[in-house]
């Protein structure tokens, strides 16, 4: 009985609707950027790293310059870079793609860790330096409920979702979108037409980048204006069960997305729930449970999910 | 006449082949013209010169009279060459617009303009009798459909000049007469066809003049009305092509294999094979003929132990089998050529000699204790290289690398080399040129005269016609008459497998 009672207040507290946007907004970032890359033919699973490596570009240039946007900009520059390295790797090498993307997650987690003494002298996480202030809209403050769960966002997870109808947009309206499609599924067939596959794959490695990178600062100066070592802890994997789920289409992807936000928040908000007062040993417990609900979803609509034929093959010509 | 296509002195080399060997080649505008030759013979290779997809050597091309020299297929495409290859160049998630305009977009701004793609597809589709549904998805789509929407993919894209390359490998036999209606139509048009061919009936058919190669070289260029198909093959192979299977009269003696009342499912669980019963004895050749998708599929897969039938017995001598897996069936003496030699037939990521071995890679000699013995496979398969004559000699090579002929002869030689008393074969010399064809044919004989019982499934009916001994026609699931090939005609055949019985034939 306890146990409904506390899922009735979780349910009913306007704090927990903004909490589960707060927790997709990372996947919805990342996983468009599984998208773009997935879509023309690359399995990029580096955006863990590229998160992490955003995470932390955004924190160290926010406590340089002050200016938290700058922080952004320079995530996505530093995500950029990363996405070309994987690009390079395995679209003009023709490298393995999981190996190249392991690389690169290792590299960021390295590169991270080694950087916080000198930079910020200390290990582990980082003073609060700063973080985008919330925007707040004044139409949703008129009434209680609205004001406490979508009154006042931070301004990323409008870019969010915007990211989204842009990505839908390029992906399925347009000529570029087109041929990126086409690049994924039959390389081979576009190239007969004049469509230029390498140039389409970089293309889409160098958008996951900017999304991944966007995703990663997103948890660092997007929401709580610090930086702590692994602080991605995987969401970059989730992200990409998010695609898959989301079946390599943005818009399917933002609902698996919420999905995995809402199972995120709702396991946070149970712990802490003052109902229930779970112990502070099994509350580790509880984090379980985004990611049993990720294998429970990907175990039920695998079958259901058509990847991009040329997934994952390096394409020679 | 204008000339549409002059390749002069092309020469291209490969490492450790002379592709094309100082080859002309000329095509006259509104013409069709046949390039046909054996497998390796170094058609594909012109062909992809004159898209620009490889650039000769050298040697010269022009293209209605100029001068050309192409860096990649887009500058063929803007010459007003297209080509349809033998593998579709097709993305299956799209659809047929889509696939149609594909590089050459219709859009409005940076818009992708998808009804006005649509619109067009359909204008050509009309105007050229070539009926596709523009908003239907290419995965959904049967192969003859597919192979229009690439044609109608080089229409769009302004190609006066149309290479097709092995076009009809893949289709049926209604849906070849349809593509050579099609292309007949194009001719009207004024458009200008190669025709990439090794079906020589199908080349006497629809083309106006022909070009043969062999070995990388152009060994005559023939009108079509002043030649026939025995000289067009002694062209190609380089000496006399025998087309009448020369067979002394089966000695039929014991059953080897009976089937009895023998009904099957597909994967939709529909009944495709209703109610068979034949037999064959030792040292015959039973054919069966039809059209594709009539039963024979899975009336093979039930006998070789691929699906489990709903009723009936198979009975292999003298013994009940019905449902037995394959590895039993394969240890009872059966052995099965597929018709599908890259999905069932092979490994193709394997070397040669472990492709040798499959199914009987764990009984003796091949295993030494529970380890591979691999001096003993590799002096196996070197026996059967050079009984079979598989080329490369190469052992080693991986079975993807060798061609269709080879391949087939890889698969060929296991099957026979494992002593079986039944052999089921499907389709042994589809896409397989007239040497290899022969070759196989030989070797099918040869293992009938040793008292092997043969089950051979074919949709050639010259094939089937002169290797069988009996031959029964399968129409929806079932027999429509058992004869003797020599006592029947074509015409009765041909009406068999439209649906009517022999009895009713032969009443009238």
């Amino acid at each position: 009985m306890r146990v409904l009672t506390a899922i009735w207040e979780i349910f009913t507290n306007p704090a927990f609707y903004k909490l589960t946007l707060t927790a997709a907004t990372p996947f919805i970032f990342a996983s468009l950027g599984g998208v773009f890359s997935e879509i023309t033919g690359v399995v990029n699973i580096a955006l863990e790293g590229i998160m992490l490596m955003g995470a932390f570009v955004s924190i160290v240039f926010t406590s340089v310059t002050g200016n938290p946007w700058i922080g952004l900009l320079f995530a996505i520059l530093v995500g950029l870079g990363m996405a070309w390295l994987h690009a390079w790797a395995s679209i003009k090498w023709r490298g393995n793609q999981i190996v190249s993307g392991t690389a690169l997650i290792l590299l960021a987690q390295g590169v991270t860790g080694f950087l916080m003494e000198p930079i910020f002298g200390r290990p582990g996480q980082t003073d609060i330096v700063g973080k985008i202030p919330e925007l707040r809209i004044p139409l949703f403050m008129k009434n209680e409920f609205l004001a406490q769960s979508i009154g006042e966002l931070s301004p990323m997870i409008y870019i969010a979702f915007g990211c989204v109808a842009l990505a839908w947009f390029i992906i399925y309206k347009t000529r570029l979108g087109l041929r990126m499609r086409a690049v994924g599924e039959n390389p081979e067939a576009a190239d007969t037409l004049g469509v230029n596959v390498y140039m389409i794959r970089y293309f889409g490695v160098l958008m996951s980048g900017i999304m991944a990178s966007l995703g990663g600062a997103f948890l660092s100066v997007g929401e709580v204006g610090n930086f702590r070592e692994l602080m991605t802890g995987g969401r970059g994997f989730i992200a990409l069960a998010a695609m898959i789920l989301g079946n390599w289409n943005p818009v399917g992807a933002m609902w698996a997305s919420l999905l995995f936000g809402f199972s995120e928040a709702f396991a946070n908000q149970l712990q802490s729930s003052s109902v229930l007062h779970v112990a502070s040993s099994t509350k580790p417990l509880f984090n379980m449970f985004p990611f049993i609900v990720t294998l429970i979803v990907i175990a039920g609509f695998i079958g259901k999910t058509r990847s991009p034929a040329a997934d994952g093959v390096p394409y020679e010509k | 006449m204008e000339k549409a296509v002059e390749m002069i002195q092309i020469v291209k080399q490969f490492p450790g082949v002379l592709a094309n060997d100082h080859v002309d080649l000329i095509v006259l505008k509104g013409e069709i013209h046949s390039v046909v030759g054996e497998n390796g013979a170094g058609k594909t290779t012109l062909m992809n010169q004159l898209y620009g997809l490889l650039k000769p050597d050298s040697g010269e091309i022009r293209i209605f009279e100029q001068k050309v020299s192409f860096k990649g297929p887009r500058d063929a495409i803007a010459k007003g060459i297209g080509m349809v290859h033998q593998h579709f160049m097709l993305v299956n998630n799209l659809t047929v617009a889509e696939n149609v305009v594909l590089g050459s977009e219709t859009t409005r701004g940076i818009i992708f303009d998808l009804r006005e793609a649509q619109k067009r597809v359909d204008q050509l589709s009309r105007s050229y009798g070539l009926q596709v549904d523009p908003t239907a998805k290419i995965e959904d789509l049967p192969v003859g459909m597919q192979q229009r929407v690439e044609i109608i993919k080089t229409l769009y894209r302004g190609a006066e000049i149309l290479i097709l390359d092995e076009p009809t490998a893949v289709l049926t036999p209604q849906e070849t007469e349809e593509l050579f209606s099609v292309l007949k139509r194009l001719k009207e048009n004024g458009k200008t066809i190669i025709f990439i061919s090794h079906k020589l009936n199908e080349v006497m058919e629809i083309s106006d003049r022909i070009t043969v190669m062999r070995q990388g070289k152009v060994t005559g260029v023939l009108n079509k009305n002043e030649t026939d198909v025995r000289e067009i093959a002694r062209l190609m192979v380089g000496r006399e092509v025998v087309f009448t299977v020369q067979k002394p009269p089966a000695k039929s003696s014991d059953v080897v294999l009976r089937v009895e009342n023998l009904w099957v499912k597909d994967y939709r669980k529909l009944d495709m094979v209703k109610g068979i019963s034949f037999e064959i004895r030792k040292g015959e050749i039973y054919g069966i003929a039809g059209v594709a998708g009539n039963g024979q599929s899975e009336l093979v897969e039930a006998l070789t132990g691929l699906r489990k039938p709903e009723k009936g017995r198979v009975i292999l001598c003298g013994e009940d089998v019905t449902g037995k897996s394959v590895r039993e069936l394969r240890e009872k003496g059966m052995a099965h050529i597929p018709e599908d030699r890259h999905k069932y037939g092979l490994i193709l990521q394997y070397p040669a000699y472990y492709n040798m071995i499959l199914g009987r890679h764990y009984v003796q000699p091949f295993v030494k204790g529970d380890f591979l013995d691999h001096r003993k496979i590799q002096e196996f398969t070197k026996t059967i290289f050079s009984q079979f004559d598989v080329r490369p000699n190469n052992i080693k090579m991986l079975g993807m690398n060798f061609s269709g002929g080879n391949q087939q002869k890889l698969v060929v030689a296991r099957e026979m080399s494992a002593q079986p008393k039944l052999l089921v074969v499907s389709q042994p010399t589809r896409g397989l040129d007239v040497g290899a064809t022969e070759f196989i044919h030989k070797a099918l004989i040869q293992l009938r005269d040793t008292g092997v019982a043969i089950l051979l499934v074919s949709m050639e009916l010259d094939e089937i016609m002169s290797l069988s001994d009996r031959l029964a026609v399968m129409y929806s699931g079932q027999i429509m008459g058992e004869v003797d090939p020599k006592e029947v005609t074509v015409e009765e055949i041909g009406l068999m497998m439209a649906g009517h019985r022999f009895e009713d034939l032969r009443r009238v």
